[in-house]
């Protein structure tokens, strides 16, 4: 028996060690990887040719997909160096001049001229073409390698498994040893004629007696438990038609911590409405598309733990192209929309009138104010419980903005000097004014 | 234990081993319980008599499930646009110009869209002529919004598409035009450039068409008149602006006259303002026989039978050519009055002007040469209007031989002679047997539903279009949403139909550009600003001849018992509209009815024919009916005994009476177009009595002030000119320690002041004197304030939900003065018993005033105080807040509203099939303004001051940095915004450039009800009437 549990233990053990052992193998190998890469590179100098193709080239080709240019990859097999120069440099030219492959490609892309480039050397042209030629072997060995984690998995929730059932057995074991222990004890206490005497129970008043039977503590135990339950109902009442935190799922996975946080795109750039409206409005899909047109798949990071792979995110920009009709193949809008129906968020009752610009134009208030850390936010949730003591508790503690607004001066120099004070509040303004809201 | 052997009993039965005894021991209730079939029928649920426990039990079960169900809030979606247009931003209106008319109504006009979808009419502000909207044009924007519209084109009742219906017609046309059968082709009133050159090249490619125009309402006579005397077949325009003393025979020219819009002139003259102490004012007479709105507004009205107007017209142009002609007398007081007012038309040279509605061609010929006689400049001489074309010979020559089968087909547009002809039986057959018969059409009205071929027609709101209401000056109507259903244009139909391949836009375009734009001015601009003024005038010379023969025609009319005169009610016009909610609960400015058509006759008249009105016990008005015979047709119509209508005369009015393609309940009131025989709104007409009870939902009671003339001042110009202030405006006093104290002294005042010097403070001015009673702020509230129709059924019990009300007074005695005297000199008890008995009922011919009262806004507010919850409350603005979410519907508020302005939501208004309006139809909520929340039942609602309005103002000055501008609050009031007449001017009296702040300084300023000290926010301008020297007479 002890045996048995002692082989269990180790192989716990042992699956731990293992686990270790591949974390620290697959660092190792990373660590290798990297070393390998920099030193790959300060031969041919593919890092320097990498930066010139994302300041250069990357906003019309790819390097394994065609964009409103070719792919890349591979591009100084198919055509000779020498080629290549006098087209980066100057290929509207070459075009004009009747070169055969040029005009190909001209013809296959659209009739599109690729911008010239004549502040390239020779050398950076070389430097880019590295780039774009370098096949790194070292990845294929980390993605066999990550891919062997990802096997290891399933094995070890197997062995955890039979971790459990090899514990379920020892306890059934150890009962029915204990079981058996204390029959051949009493088997021999009788045999030897020793009588085992029975534990005998004195009756005595149950508990629940004695409480009633104490009138003060049942009318103290009676008033605290109506008090109580009066608390927790109003609390429970209060918090009905708040949704603090409510977090929909949304028909595409957009992610406001990639959008607005990793790329640092201004919130008003899509919800362009909050400064003049008095909705903040949900961007259309064609504002989606103005950076969308050329970013079709994710290369950020990745959340592995909660699966969003860059895979994931590919998959939801896909989605966007579908709704909006865009054939990524042919680059042309079809024609053929499916509008997003986003389920909303923020709801604010009928009989509430709220105002976007007002906030944001008129009073300079950072959206996050209300809106909380949005830039972190991986799935969009509703940070504050817009209640009406919420509101009402900024309008009296935050001031009026008057700087630069004509519209204040006057008024804010008139109510100031009436109320003795430096700086108005919106409550002083008239701002808890129910008429002002509620219309 | 032992078994015992005692035995327990109730009675010595049990003891006798009786098997009832055993039975009724097994069973706990000595009945069954009638649990099981309780809900089976309503007998059974009656007659059960445990159901309370049932009952408990379902209720608590209900009402938890209920409270569990609402914890849980509904999923929104919200999906925005694919690819975003750029002129739409969600939460912000944009305004089209465009331009409006059917046949009846016209109007240059602003449209406000939300979110692509038109909610509210505006007027337009740059146009010259016809630039405000009146209660109809408001409404018509829900007419858009009818569900029971027509939504493709059909045949045969069954549906078809465009490609079937333009290639059967096309096929049809041709080969009536190669049998050379004759079409018809009837439409209303064209006044589009543009339309009349499409129609003329679809007569063109088919010669056998003949276009006839068809006003329902006929101004036929007017318009011959006109081509005989000037050589131009079109109305006469009048600018009242220049008018100094005007006389209107029979004319309703603030009514729906010739299309009207003369309101906003007329207004202009009636404001008196003193210059180095003295003010002026037009003065105008009415001599007409039923009570319209114009002699509601006169200065002096004098009630006379259409034939006696008649006469009078006839003396007049005698008078004032100096004339011979032999004209029977007329009687003596009426001659008196004839010779002061022909005196006074000269007097007045150019600056009067006689105006006649007398559907009569030699009348009008008289009008025109009397005018012409005075050289009147209010009657334009290079302008004309050109709104109605209709020739009542054509359109009967067209309707008889369509009758005899002359015609092979017919293309109708903008008409409904089913319902508009005065016997559209044989029109009916006739129209029935026909095989090529086309309608274009919004709804399956009476005439529709006769026609092979519906065109289903778009409303003006989804069409382009031009228009010439006035030569030379040009309007642009522009699509302002995308057509609802399945529709298309009259124009683009014929222009396909004619195998032109343009589009009735292009066709507009390039006819502007080519002929009617001046090579400066672009075509976008003309778009924008939706009105385009050219320089063409004609030069309108009398011709100096004699009319004496018109006057010696028109005087041998004869006169007969009963006088009929058909008019249009405001509300309802000629019916075109009969299906829109807001128009049929809009209550007549003058009788206060609203949902019927009546007749309209005399307190002398109803008393000899035995004719009555009265109210029920609930207060509803109820009144017999009467039967109008005219030749061989009947028609048996309510009646409202109207003050002020001449002995002797009747009026019906058009336009209710709709049966096909309306709601049911919509289907109100008698066609009164069965009795326009001959196109003629004078008939002669028998009357009688009939025993039946009628329910009217009437929403004014009490029609007189009771000599209480604080609540409507009134003094004559004379007595405004030459005494003080304090004469005939006095502040009320109090009594305080028994000294008399004015009721605005600060020591009076039980409460503490708040400071509202600072900041924005509104103000509300109406002004009477120019207030017409017009009712198009009425409608225009209704649409912005999301106001719901409760039907006539509520109406009657006093449940109106108008937000702003016309209150319509009439005076007891001669005048609202005299009346004031009367009650001053009443002398004991007995005394006012029997005076203040007799100013209950109105004065045969009574002085008429009309005051708009909406929420006072009171700063001193009664219904604040009383709310239990605080849901009413005063802003810093001056507005009174309802927050209706805070509201229980205790309606304490109400009931201390010294106005009674305030309205309860009895029911639910919306969402609710027993109140089948707009606002229970998908589609009749889009005209719901989103900024203004729908109420619910159980909550009190009232005027707000547009406080979405002003708050929208406000933030607009605020994001632009810069203060409000000095008139910019006027707009944001829907009622001051519509107000053509410039009766209601809004804004911030705390800006001293605004000009409220200047009309509060006026010396006509009184508050309502001024002693009660609620110093309210809206203030009235007292009437100043200029009937001073004919009072006499």
């Amino acid at each position: 028996m002890l045996e048995t549990r002692k082989n269990n233990l180790l192989k716990i053990i042992n699956n731990f060690l293992f686990l270790k052992n591949v974390k620290s193998k697959s660092m190792l190998f990373f660590l290798l990887l990297i070393f390998s890469f920099s030193s790959h590179s300060q031969d041919l100098d593919v890092n320097k040719g990498k930066s010139l193709f994302n300041a250069n080239c990357a906003a019309c080709h790819k390097l394994n997909k065609n964009l409103i240019g070719p792919a890349l990859a591979g591009v100084s097999e198919k055509y000779e160096k020498e080629w290549l120069y006098t087209w980066i440099k100057n290929s509207s030219a070459m075009i004009k001049s009747g070169d055969e492959r040029a005009v190909a490609i001209w013809e296959e892309y659209n009739k599109a001229a690729m911008n010239a480039f004549p502040q390239l050397s020779n050398e950076d042209i070389d430097n880019i073409l590295a780039y774009t030629d370098y096949k790194p072997e070292p990845v294929v060995a980390a993605t066999a390698l990550s891919s062997g984690t990802v096997q290891l998995e399933p094995q070890s929730s197997l062995s955890q498994d039979l971790v459990l059932v090899a514990l379920i057995i020892i306890l059934l074991v150890l009962t029915t040893m204990l079981y058996l222990v204390n029959k051949t004890l009493r088997d021999i206490a009788t045999r030897n004629g020793i009588v085992v005497e029975e534990k005998q129970i004195k009756p005595s008043t149950p508990i629940w007696k004695l409480f009633i039977r104490n009138q003060f503590l049942v009318f103290c135990s009676v008033v605290f438990f109506l008090l109580s339950s009066a608390y927790f109902a109003y609390g429970w009442l209060m918090q009905v038609g708040i949704d603090q935190g409510y977090m929909p799922i949304q028909p595409i996975h957009y992610s406001h911590k990639i959008h607005s946080g990793a790329n640092q795109i201004d919130c008003q750039y899509c919800h362009s409405s909050a400064r003049v409206s008095k909705h903040s409005g949900i961007p259309s899909l064609n504002v989606c598309m103005n950076c969308h047109e050329n970013i079709a798949e994710y290369n950020g990071e990745e959340d592995l733990e909660k699966g969003y792979t860059k895979e994931f995110y590919t998959s939801e920009i896909k989605k966007l192209y579908k709704a909006v009709g865009w054939d990524e193949e042919k680059r042309i809008y079809t024609g053929d929309v499916e509008p997003v129906k986003w389920v909303r968020i923020h709801n604010l009752p009928d009989f509430v009138y709220f105002n976007h610009s007002q906030h944001v134009n008129v009073a300079g208030i950072e959206c996050q104010t209300c809106h909380g850390p949005v830039e972190e936010m991986e799935i969009a949730y509703q940070h504050s419980s817009l209640t009406m003591g919420w509101c009402i508790n900024c309008h009296r503690e935050s001031n009026i903005k008057v700087k630069d607004n004509d519209y204040y001066t006057k008024i804010h120099e008139e109510l100031s000097k009436k109320y003795g004070v430096e700086k108005l509040t919106i409550a002083q303004m008239g701002g808890l004014e129910c008429g002002k809201c509620h219309y | 234990m032992n078994k015992s052997l005692k035995k327990y009993w109730k009675s010595e039965v049990e003891l006798t081993n009786n098997s009832q005894v055993e039975k009724l021991r097994h069973d706990e209730f000595v009945e069954k319980l009638p649990v099981d079939n309780l809900f089976e029928d309503e007998k059974s649920l009656n007659d059960s008599s445990t159901n309370r426990r049932d009952f408990l039990k379902y209720l608590g079960f209900s009402t938890s499930a209920a409270v569990l169900a609402s914890c849980e809030g509904p999923v929104n979606k919200s999906v925005p646009y694919v690819i975003q247009p750029e002129r739409i931003r969600p939460g912000i209106s944009n305004y089209y110009a465009t331009s409006m008319f059917n046949g009846y109504d016209c109007a240059n006009i602003l449209v406000k869209t939300r979110e692509g979808r038109p909610i509210k009419i505006e007027n337009n502000k740059l146009a010259k002529f016809h630039g405000s909207a009146n209660a109809r044009v408001h409404a018509s924007i829900l007419s858009m919004y009818d569900s029971g519209r027509i939504q493709g084109p059909m045949y045969d009742g069954n549906n078809i598409s465009w490609e079937e219906l333009d290639q059967d017609i096309i096929k049809k046309l041709e080969s009536l035009r190669f049998n050379n059968s004759p079409v018809a082709l009837l439409t209303s009133t064209i006044s589009s450039p543009t339309s009349i050159k499409i129609i003329n090249s679809f007569i063109k490619k088919y010669p056998n068409i003949t276009h006839v125009e068809y006003d329902s309402i006929s101004e036929s006579s007017v318009l011959d008149a006109h081509e005989i005397m000037y050589g131009v077949r079109a109305l006469p325009l009048y600018e009242f602006k220049n008018a100094k003393y005007i006389v209107s025979i029979g004319a309703d020219f603030l009514g729906d006259w010739m299309g009207s819009n003369y309101d906003g002139d007329y207004a202009k003259g009636r404001v008196p303002i003193k210059v180095d102490g003295t003010a002026t004012m037009s003065k105008h007479i009415q001599l007409e026989s039923n009570m319209s709105v114009t002699g509601a507004n006169a200065d002096v009205r004098i009630p006379l039978k259409p034939s006696t107007q008649k006469l009078f017209l006839a003396h007049l142009y005698k008078k004032i050519s100096n004339s011979d002609i032999n004209l029977p007398e007329l009687d003596k007081k009426t001659n008196e009055r004839l010779i002061e007012i022909s005196k006074d038309l000269t007097l007045n040279g150019n600056s009067s002007v006689l105006v006649c509605g007398i559907d009569d061609v030699n009348a009008q010929l008289l009008t025109n040469a009397i005018n012409d006689l005075i050289n009147s400049s209010v009657k334009s001489s290079s302008k004309v209007s050109l709104i109605r074309k209709g020739n009542d010979k054509k359109v009967n020559e067209l309707i008889a031989k369509l009758n005899n089968g002359e015609f092979s087909g017919i293309i109708m547009s903008g008409v409904n002679p089913a319902y508009t002809l005065p016997n559209p039986k044989s029109f009916n057959d006739a129209l029935r047997k026909l095989d090529f018969s086309v309608i274009f059409s919004m709804k399956m009205d009476e005439t529709t539903s006769l026609c092979k071929y519906v065109s289903a027609s778009s409303h003006y709101l989804e069409s382009w279009g031009d228009f010439q209401f006035v030569n030379g000056e040009y309007s642009i109507c522009q699509p302002t949403i995308k057509n609802l259903f399945d529709t298309k244009q009259f124009e683009e139909c014929l222009l396909s139909w004619s195998g032109n391949e343009n589009s009735f836009y292009d066709e507009i375009k390039s006819n502007w550009s080519n002929n009617i734009l001046l090579s400066n001015t672009k075509w976008n601009k003309a778009i924008h600003d939706g009105v385009y003024s050219s320089n063409d005038s004609y030069n309108l010379k009398s011709s100096n001849n004699s009319f004496s023969y018109s006057a010696l025609e028109l005087s041998k009319i004869k006169s007969s018992n009963f006088e009929l005169l058909l008019y249009s009610k405001i509300g309802m016009g000629d019916g075109q509209q009969a299906n829109n909610p807001w128009l049929q609960e809009f209550p007549d400015p003058i009788s206060r009815v609203s949902w019927d058509n009546y007749l309209t006759i005399s307190k002398k008249d109803a008393e000899s024919i035995g004719l009555k009105n009265y109210n029920e016990s609930n207060g509803a008005l109820n009144s017999n009916y009467a039967l109008v015979k005219n030749a061989d047709i009947e028609l048996k119509l309510p009646v409202i005994i109207q003050p002020g209508q001449a002995n002797g005369t009747v009026g019906v009015s058009f336009g209710y009476g709709r049966m096909m393609g309306i709601k049911s309940e919509m289907k109100t009131g008698s066609n009164a177009f069965s009795l326009y025989d001959k196109f003629s709104k004078i008939q002669d007409v028998e009357i009688k009595a009939i025993h039946e009870i009628h329910e009217f939902a009437c929403v004014q009671l009490h029609n007189t002030l009771m000599g209480r003339g604080d609540i409507v001042k009134e003094t004559s110009l004379e007595v405004f000119n030459t005494k003080d202030k304090e004469y005939w405006n006095p502040v009320p006093v109090v009594s305080k320690n028994h000294i008399e104290t004015a009721v605005n002294k600060k020591e009076v005042n039980i409460y503490q002041e708040f400071d509202r010097s600072i900041g924005h403070h509104f103000n509300l001015s109406i002004d009477l004197n120019a207030c017409t009673g017009c009712g198009a702020c009425v409608i225009a509230c209704h649409a912005e304030n999301n106001v719901p129709v409760v039907g006539k059924r509520e109406v009657r019990k006093s449940r109106d939900m108008h937000w702003l009300r016309i209150d319509r007074y009439y005076s007891s005695d001669v005048s609202f003065q005299d009346d004031n005297q009367n009650k001053d000199d009443i002398n004991g008890l007995s005394d006012s018993l029997s005076v203040f008995g007799q100013m209950e009922d109105p004065n045969e011919n009574p002085q008429v005033v009309f005051q708009p009262v909406m929420c006072q806004h009171c700063n001193q507010a009664p219904c604040e105080t009383v709310c239990p919850v605080a849901a009413t409350s005063h802003g810093r603005q001056g507005q009174n807040h309802m927050a209706y979410n805070r509201c229980v519907g205790t309606r304490y508020c109400a009931n201390n509203c010294p106005y009674k302005v305030r309205r309860f939501n009895w029911f639910l208004y919306n969402n609710n099939d027993e109140f089948d309006f707009n606002m229970n139809d998908d589609l009749g909520k889009m005209v719901l303004n989103p900024d203004v929340v729908v109420r619910s039942r159980g909550v009190m609602e009232k005027c707000s001051f547009c406080i979405q309005s002003t708050q929208a103002v406000i933030l607009k000055a605020k994001n632009e940095g810069r203060e409000v501008n000095k008139n910019e609050f006027n707009d944001a009031c829907a009622c001051s915004a519509a107000c053509s007449t410039g009766a209601m001017s809004f804004g911030d009296i705390n800006n001293k450039e605004s000009e409220v702040y200047k009309r509060k300084k006026d010396d006509r300023v009184y508050h309502l009800l001024e002693y009660v000290g609620t110093k309210p926010n809206v203030f009235y301008h007292a009437k100043v009437r200029n009937n001073d020297k004919l009072k006499n007479i």
